[in-house]
Protein backbone atom coordinates (compact mmCIF):
# COMPACT_ATOMS: atom_id res chain seq x y z
CA UNK A 1 0.00 0.00 0.00
CA UNK A 2 1.43 3.28 -1.20
CA UNK A 3 1.73 5.40 1.85
CA UNK A 4 -0.45 8.38 0.97
CA UNK A 5 -3.26 6.30 -0.57
CA UNK A 6 -6.83 7.13 0.50
CA UNK A 7 -8.72 5.40 1.93
CA UNK A 8 -12.76 5.55 1.51
CA UNK A 9 -13.75 7.77 5.01
CA UNK A 10 -15.45 5.81 7.67
CA UNK A 11 -19.24 7.34 8.78
CA UNK A 12 -18.93 10.48 11.32
CA UNK A 13 -18.41 9.02 14.59
CA UNK A 14 -20.93 10.04 17.55
CA UNK A 15 -19.73 12.75 19.64
CA UNK A 16 -18.90 10.69 22.52
CA UNK A 17 -16.96 8.25 20.30
CA UNK A 18 -14.97 11.13 19.11
CA UNK A 19 -14.57 12.57 22.48
CA UNK A 20 -13.24 9.67 23.92
CA UNK A 21 -10.53 9.54 20.81
CA UNK A 22 -9.59 13.14 21.51
CA UNK A 23 -9.32 12.61 25.03
CA UNK A 24 -7.02 9.29 24.37
CA UNK A 25 -5.21 11.04 22.12
CA UNK A 26 -4.35 14.48 24.59
CA UNK A 27 -3.50 11.81 27.54
CA UNK A 28 -0.68 10.30 25.43
CA UNK A 29 0.93 13.33 23.90
CA UNK A 30 3.80 12.86 25.79
CA UNK A 31 6.63 15.40 24.53
CA UNK A 32 4.13 17.11 21.92
CA UNK A 33 3.38 16.63 18.46
CA UNK A 34 0.05 16.92 18.79
CA UNK A 35 -0.67 17.87 15.00
CA UNK A 36 0.80 14.40 14.03
CA UNK A 37 -0.85 12.61 16.49
CA UNK A 38 -4.52 14.05 16.00
CA UNK A 39 -3.66 13.37 11.44
CA UNK A 40 -2.81 9.91 12.49
CA UNK A 41 -6.03 9.27 14.49
CA UNK A 42 -8.76 10.71 12.15
CA UNK A 43 -7.04 10.06 9.08
CA UNK A 44 -5.06 6.35 9.26
CA UNK A 45 -6.76 5.30 12.58
CA UNK A 46 -10.46 6.02 11.87
CA UNK A 47 -10.63 7.42 8.51
CA UNK A 48 -12.55 9.81 9.70
CA UNK A 49 -11.17 12.51 7.32
CA UNK A 50 -9.39 12.17 3.69
CA UNK A 51 -5.53 13.90 3.60
CA UNK A 52 -6.40 17.33 1.63
CA UNK A 53 -9.58 18.08 3.98
CA UNK A 54 -6.62 17.45 6.78
CA UNK A 55 -3.60 19.30 5.20
CA UNK A 56 -5.72 22.21 4.31
CA UNK A 57 -7.06 22.24 8.36
CA UNK A 58 -3.26 22.15 9.15
CA UNK A 59 -2.62 25.38 6.87
CA UNK A 60 -5.68 26.91 8.23
CA UNK A 61 -4.84 26.68 11.93
CA UNK A 62 -1.39 27.81 11.54
CA UNK A 63 -2.29 31.37 9.92
CA UNK A 64 -5.30 31.98 12.00
CA UNK A 65 -4.51 33.10 15.33
CA UNK A 66 -3.89 30.71 18.60
CA UNK A 67 -2.10 27.63 19.56
CA UNK A 68 -1.86 25.62 15.80
CA UNK A 69 -2.76 22.37 17.92
CA UNK A 70 -6.69 23.65 19.01
CA UNK A 71 -6.88 25.26 15.68
CA UNK A 72 -6.91 22.42 14.19
CA UNK A 73 -8.67 20.52 16.51
CA UNK A 74 -11.39 23.23 15.99
CA UNK A 75 -11.15 22.70 12.72
CA UNK A 76 -11.17 18.81 12.18
CA UNK A 77 -13.95 18.48 15.16
CA UNK A 78 -16.03 20.95 12.59
CA UNK A 79 -15.69 18.50 9.77
CA UNK A 80 -16.32 15.79 11.37
CA UNK A 81 -19.46 16.93 13.58
CA UNK A 82 -19.93 20.38 12.84
CA UNK A 83 -20.42 22.73 15.87
CA UNK A 84 -20.58 20.96 18.50
CA UNK A 85 -18.10 18.32 17.36
CA UNK A 86 -15.47 21.19 17.33
CA UNK A 87 -16.64 22.13 21.05
CA UNK A 88 -16.09 18.22 22.03
CA UNK A 89 -13.17 17.82 20.04
CA UNK A 90 -11.14 21.10 21.79
CA UNK A 91 -13.09 20.14 25.53
CA UNK A 92 -11.37 16.48 25.31
CA UNK A 93 -8.23 17.05 24.24
CA UNK A 94 -7.44 19.33 26.40
CA UNK A 95 -8.81 18.00 29.62
CA UNK A 96 -6.45 15.61 30.17
CA UNK A 97 -3.26 17.44 29.74
CA UNK A 98 -4.69 20.38 31.70
CA UNK A 99 -4.43 17.74 34.65
CA UNK A 100 -1.38 16.27 33.65
CA UNK A 101 1.04 19.11 33.17
CA UNK A 102 -0.15 20.59 36.15
CA UNK A 103 1.13 17.01 37.89
CA UNK A 104 3.87 16.92 36.20
CA UNK A 105 5.27 20.48 37.13
CA UNK A 106 4.70 18.97 40.44
CA UNK A 107 7.28 16.05 40.36
CA UNK A 108 9.51 18.18 37.49
CA UNK A 109 11.81 19.33 40.02
CA UNK A 110 12.86 16.14 41.64
CA UNK A 111 12.51 14.01 38.68
CA UNK A 112 15.76 16.50 36.96
CA UNK A 113 17.86 15.08 39.91
CA UNK A 114 17.79 10.99 37.95
CA UNK A 115 20.05 11.39 35.01
CA UNK A 116 18.01 8.08 33.34
CA UNK A 117 14.69 9.98 33.84
CA UNK A 118 15.85 13.32 31.93
CA UNK A 119 17.45 10.92 29.43
CA UNK A 120 13.86 9.19 29.12
CA UNK A 121 11.74 13.38 28.70
CA UNK A 122 14.52 14.16 26.53
CA UNK A 123 14.10 10.92 24.39
CA UNK A 124 10.30 10.86 24.19
CA UNK A 125 10.27 14.87 23.45
CA UNK A 126 12.88 14.12 20.64
CA UNK A 127 10.69 11.18 18.78
CA UNK A 128 7.36 13.26 19.58
CA UNK A 129 8.78 15.99 17.31
CA UNK A 130 8.62 13.13 14.42
CA UNK A 131 5.02 13.30 14.49
CA UNK A 132 5.31 16.35 13.16
CA UNK A 133 8.13 15.60 10.66
CA UNK A 134 5.86 12.97 9.37
CA UNK A 135 2.68 15.39 8.72
CA UNK A 136 5.02 17.96 7.61
CA UNK A 137 6.42 14.93 4.82
CA UNK A 138 2.51 14.25 4.36
CA UNK A 139 2.23 17.12 2.90
CA UNK A 140 5.27 17.91 1.00
CA UNK A 141 4.41 14.90 -0.91
CA UNK A 142 1.54 16.58 -2.35
CA UNK A 143 3.43 19.49 -2.67
CA UNK A 144 5.97 18.83 -4.60
CA UNK A 145 3.89 17.83 -7.56
CA UNK A 146 3.85 21.32 -8.70
CA UNK A 147 6.61 23.94 -9.25
CA UNK A 148 5.09 27.38 -7.51
CA UNK A 149 3.78 25.40 -4.39
CA UNK A 150 6.89 23.97 -3.77
CA UNK A 151 8.91 27.33 -4.11
CA UNK A 152 5.83 28.55 -1.60
CA UNK A 153 6.85 26.21 0.86
CA UNK A 154 10.96 26.11 0.16
CA UNK A 155 10.49 30.01 0.90
CA UNK A 156 8.44 29.66 4.27
CA UNK A 157 10.56 26.98 5.75
CA UNK A 158 13.92 29.02 5.37
CA UNK A 159 11.76 32.56 6.17
CA UNK A 160 10.48 31.24 9.40
CA UNK A 161 12.50 28.36 10.34
CA UNK A 162 16.03 29.37 9.25
CA UNK A 163 16.12 33.05 9.68
CA UNK A 164 12.93 33.03 11.74
CA UNK A 165 11.00 35.97 10.74
CA UNK A 166 7.63 37.08 11.89
CA UNK A 167 5.13 34.96 10.56
CA UNK A 168 2.61 37.79 9.33
CA UNK A 169 4.94 39.77 6.87
CA UNK A 170 6.51 36.16 5.76
CA UNK A 171 2.46 34.44 4.82
CA UNK A 172 1.58 38.21 3.55
CA UNK A 173 4.02 37.91 0.59
CA UNK A 174 4.28 34.48 0.52
CA UNK A 175 0.15 33.85 0.29
CA UNK A 176 -0.90 35.87 -1.97
CA UNK A 177 1.71 34.95 -4.93
CA UNK A 178 1.38 31.34 -3.90
CA UNK A 179 -2.54 31.74 -4.38
CA UNK A 180 -2.20 33.84 -7.65
CA UNK A 181 0.30 30.86 -8.78
CA UNK A 182 -2.32 28.41 -8.58
CA UNK A 183 -5.33 30.93 -9.35
CA UNK A 184 -7.94 29.32 -12.12
CA UNK A 185 -6.94 30.62 -15.66
CA UNK A 186 -10.81 30.85 -16.27
CA UNK A 187 -13.06 31.97 -13.67
CA UNK A 188 -15.68 29.49 -12.87
CA UNK A 189 -17.41 31.57 -10.40
CA UNK A 190 -20.19 34.04 -10.75
CA UNK B 1 0.38 23.81 48.86
CA UNK B 2 -1.47 27.00 47.86
CA UNK B 3 -4.54 27.33 49.24
CA UNK B 4 -8.09 27.82 46.17
CA UNK B 5 -9.15 30.90 48.10
CA UNK B 6 -7.34 33.27 45.40
CA UNK B 7 -9.71 36.30 45.04
CA UNK B 8 -11.52 37.24 41.80
CA UNK B 9 -9.50 40.00 40.73
CA UNK B 10 -6.53 37.09 40.20
CA UNK B 11 -8.51 35.37 37.88
CA UNK B 12 -9.14 38.63 35.81
CA UNK B 13 -5.94 39.48 35.77
CA UNK B 14 -5.55 36.02 34.17
CA UNK B 15 -7.47 36.49 32.29
CA UNK B 16 -6.97 39.76 31.38
CA UNK B 17 -3.42 38.43 30.07
CA UNK B 18 -3.78 35.31 28.35
CA UNK B 19 -7.46 36.41 26.25
CA UNK B 20 -5.70 38.98 24.10
CA UNK B 21 -2.72 36.90 23.90
CA UNK B 22 -4.87 34.43 22.81
CA UNK B 23 -6.31 36.32 19.72
CA UNK B 24 -2.70 38.01 18.27
CA UNK B 25 -0.96 34.33 18.69
CA UNK B 26 -0.37 34.67 14.93
CA UNK B 27 1.79 31.45 14.00
CA UNK B 28 0.65 29.36 17.27
CA UNK B 29 1.31 29.84 21.25
CA UNK B 30 5.43 30.21 20.70
CA UNK B 31 4.75 33.83 19.03
CA UNK B 32 3.29 34.53 22.22
CA UNK B 33 5.69 33.03 24.69
CA UNK B 34 7.74 36.21 24.62
CA UNK B 35 5.29 38.69 25.78
CA UNK B 36 3.91 35.86 28.37
CA UNK B 37 6.76 36.21 29.99
CA UNK B 38 6.98 39.67 30.52
CA UNK B 39 3.64 40.09 31.71
CA UNK B 40 3.88 36.58 34.45
CA UNK B 41 7.09 38.02 35.36
CA UNK B 42 8.23 41.31 35.23
CA UNK B 43 4.81 42.91 35.26
CA UNK B 44 2.85 40.92 37.32
CA UNK B 45 5.25 38.89 38.85
CA UNK B 46 3.41 35.95 39.31
CA UNK B 47 6.84 33.48 39.13
CA UNK B 48 10.69 34.01 38.27
CA UNK B 49 12.47 34.42 34.91
CA UNK B 50 13.36 30.59 36.57
CA UNK B 51 10.28 29.30 37.11
CA UNK B 52 9.14 30.74 33.72
CA UNK B 53 12.20 28.42 31.74
CA UNK B 54 10.78 25.45 34.37
CA UNK B 55 7.53 25.83 33.40
CA UNK B 56 8.29 25.91 29.74
CA UNK B 57 10.42 23.17 29.72
CA UNK B 58 7.02 21.29 32.18
CA UNK B 59 4.96 22.61 29.06
CA UNK B 60 7.02 20.88 26.28
CA UNK B 61 7.58 17.21 28.00
CA UNK B 62 3.96 16.78 29.95
CA UNK B 63 0.79 15.94 27.41
CA UNK B 64 -0.86 18.49 25.42
CA UNK B 65 0.15 21.32 23.23
CA UNK B 66 3.04 23.35 24.79
CA UNK B 67 0.85 26.84 24.91
CA UNK B 68 -0.23 24.95 28.31
CA UNK B 69 2.48 26.84 29.98
CA UNK B 70 -0.20 28.84 30.42
CA UNK B 71 -1.90 26.54 32.52
CA UNK B 72 0.82 25.87 34.86
CA UNK B 73 0.96 29.90 34.98
CA UNK B 74 -2.11 29.95 36.44
CA UNK B 75 -2.28 27.27 38.88
CA UNK B 76 1.49 28.64 40.55
CA UNK B 77 -0.69 31.65 40.70
CA UNK B 78 -4.53 30.32 42.10
CA UNK B 79 -4.16 26.68 42.57
CA UNK B 80 -6.60 24.37 40.48
CA UNK B 81 -9.08 27.49 40.28
CA UNK B 82 -5.95 29.93 38.32
CA UNK B 83 -4.80 26.95 35.87
CA UNK B 84 -8.56 25.90 34.36
CA UNK B 85 -8.83 30.26 34.28
CA UNK B 86 -5.79 30.40 32.16
CA UNK B 87 -6.60 27.45 30.20
CA UNK B 88 -9.52 28.78 29.23
CA UNK B 89 -8.50 32.08 28.74
CA UNK B 90 -6.18 31.11 26.43
CA UNK B 91 -7.67 28.54 23.98
CA UNK B 92 -11.12 29.49 23.76
CA UNK B 93 -11.07 32.69 22.47
CA UNK B 94 -8.79 31.78 19.40
CA UNK B 95 -10.89 29.00 19.28
CA UNK B 96 -14.18 30.59 18.90
CA UNK B 97 -12.36 32.63 16.06
CA UNK B 98 -11.05 29.65 14.22
CA UNK B 99 -14.87 27.82 14.37
CA UNK B 100 -16.38 30.76 12.31
CA UNK B 101 -13.29 30.98 10.33
CA UNK B 102 -14.13 27.55 9.36
CA UNK B 103 -17.85 27.56 8.97
CA UNK B 104 -17.05 30.88 6.31
CA UNK B 105 -14.63 28.48 4.87
CA UNK B 106 -16.56 25.95 4.42
CA UNK B 107 -19.36 27.99 2.65
CA UNK B 108 -17.58 28.68 -0.16
CA UNK B 109 -16.41 25.43 -0.42
CA UNK B 110 -16.40 23.85 -4.45
CA UNK B 111 -15.67 26.87 -5.53
CA UNK B 112 -13.20 27.94 -8.04
CA UNK B 113 -11.08 30.25 -6.00
CA UNK B 114 -11.34 28.23 -2.67
CA UNK B 115 -9.43 25.66 -4.26
CA UNK B 116 -6.92 28.02 -5.08
CA UNK B 117 -6.56 29.18 -1.59
CA UNK B 118 -6.16 25.86 -0.35
CA UNK B 119 -3.83 24.72 -3.07
CA UNK B 120 -1.82 27.91 -2.34
CA UNK B 121 -1.83 28.04 1.52
CA UNK B 122 -1.18 24.32 1.93
CA UNK B 123 2.69 24.75 1.43
CA UNK B 124 2.77 27.28 3.69
CA UNK B 125 1.24 25.20 6.12
CA UNK B 126 3.78 22.75 5.27
CA UNK B 127 6.70 24.77 5.15
CA UNK B 128 5.27 25.83 8.75
CA UNK B 129 5.45 22.65 10.03
CA UNK B 130 9.01 22.29 8.84
CA UNK B 131 9.66 25.50 10.10
CA UNK B 132 8.22 24.62 13.62
CA UNK B 133 10.26 21.14 13.70
CA UNK B 134 13.70 23.26 13.59
CA UNK B 135 12.56 26.09 15.92
CA UNK B 136 11.36 23.56 18.74
CA UNK B 137 14.73 21.97 18.09
CA UNK B 138 16.85 25.14 18.26
CA UNK B 139 15.15 26.18 21.52
CA UNK B 140 15.68 22.99 22.80
CA UNK B 141 19.34 22.90 21.71
CA UNK B 142 18.52 19.43 20.49
CA UNK B 143 21.70 17.48 19.31
CA UNK B 144 22.72 14.94 16.50
CA UNK B 145 20.70 12.09 18.37
CA UNK B 146 17.57 14.26 18.53
CA UNK B 147 17.62 14.54 15.16
CA UNK B 148 17.98 11.11 14.06
CA UNK B 149 15.37 9.80 16.26
CA UNK B 150 12.66 12.25 14.95
CA UNK B 151 13.97 11.33 11.09
CA UNK B 152 13.18 7.69 12.39
CA UNK B 153 10.42 8.30 13.96
CA UNK B 154 8.74 10.32 11.03
CA UNK B 155 10.48 7.69 8.66
CA UNK B 156 8.30 4.54 10.56
CA UNK B 157 5.00 6.61 10.77
CA UNK B 158 5.82 7.41 6.77
CA UNK B 159 5.29 4.14 5.97
CA UNK B 160 3.57 2.55 8.68
CA UNK B 161 1.31 5.11 9.55
CA UNK B 162 -0.46 2.51 12.07
CA UNK B 163 2.34 2.03 14.50
CA UNK B 164 1.20 3.40 17.56
CA UNK B 165 2.97 6.43 18.19
CA UNK B 166 3.14 5.29 21.91
CA UNK B 167 5.48 2.66 20.84
CA UNK B 168 8.05 5.42 19.21
CA UNK B 169 7.99 7.54 21.92
CA UNK B 170 9.72 4.87 24.40
CA UNK B 171 11.71 3.50 21.78
CA UNK B 172 12.81 7.11 21.86
CA UNK B 173 13.27 6.71 26.37
CA UNK B 174 15.24 4.09 25.57
CA UNK B 175 18.13 4.77 22.87
CA UNK B 176 18.55 8.22 25.26
CA UNK B 177 19.06 5.85 27.85
CA UNK B 178 21.17 3.65 26.04
CA UNK B 179 23.28 7.04 24.62
CA UNK B 180 23.35 7.96 28.52
CA UNK B 181 25.26 4.39 29.51
CA UNK B 182 27.21 4.20 26.56
CA UNK B 183 28.75 7.78 27.15
CA UNK B 184 29.25 7.28 31.18
CA UNK B 185 31.05 4.03 29.99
Amino acid sequence: MPPSSPAPLNPPPSLFELGRVFFWTGVMSFGGGLSGWIHRQVVHQYGWMDNDDFLSGVALAQVLPGANVTNLCVYVGYRIRGGWGAATTLFSLLAGPTVLCVLVAMVYVHLQQYPVLQACVDGVAAAAVGLNMRLGIVGAQRVIKRVAPTLAMIATFVAVGVFEWPLVPVVLVIGPLSVAAVWPREPRDA
Amino acid sequence: MREDDSDLSTYLALMAVFVPMSLVAIGGGPSVFAPIQREAVDVHEWITAREFVEIFAVARVAPGPGSMLATLIGWKVAGWTGALVATAALFIPSSIMCLGIAKVWNRYRGHAWHAAFETGLAPIGTGLMFAGVLVIFKLADAGPLSWALAAFVAAVLTFRPKVHPMILLLVGAVVFNLDLFLKAA
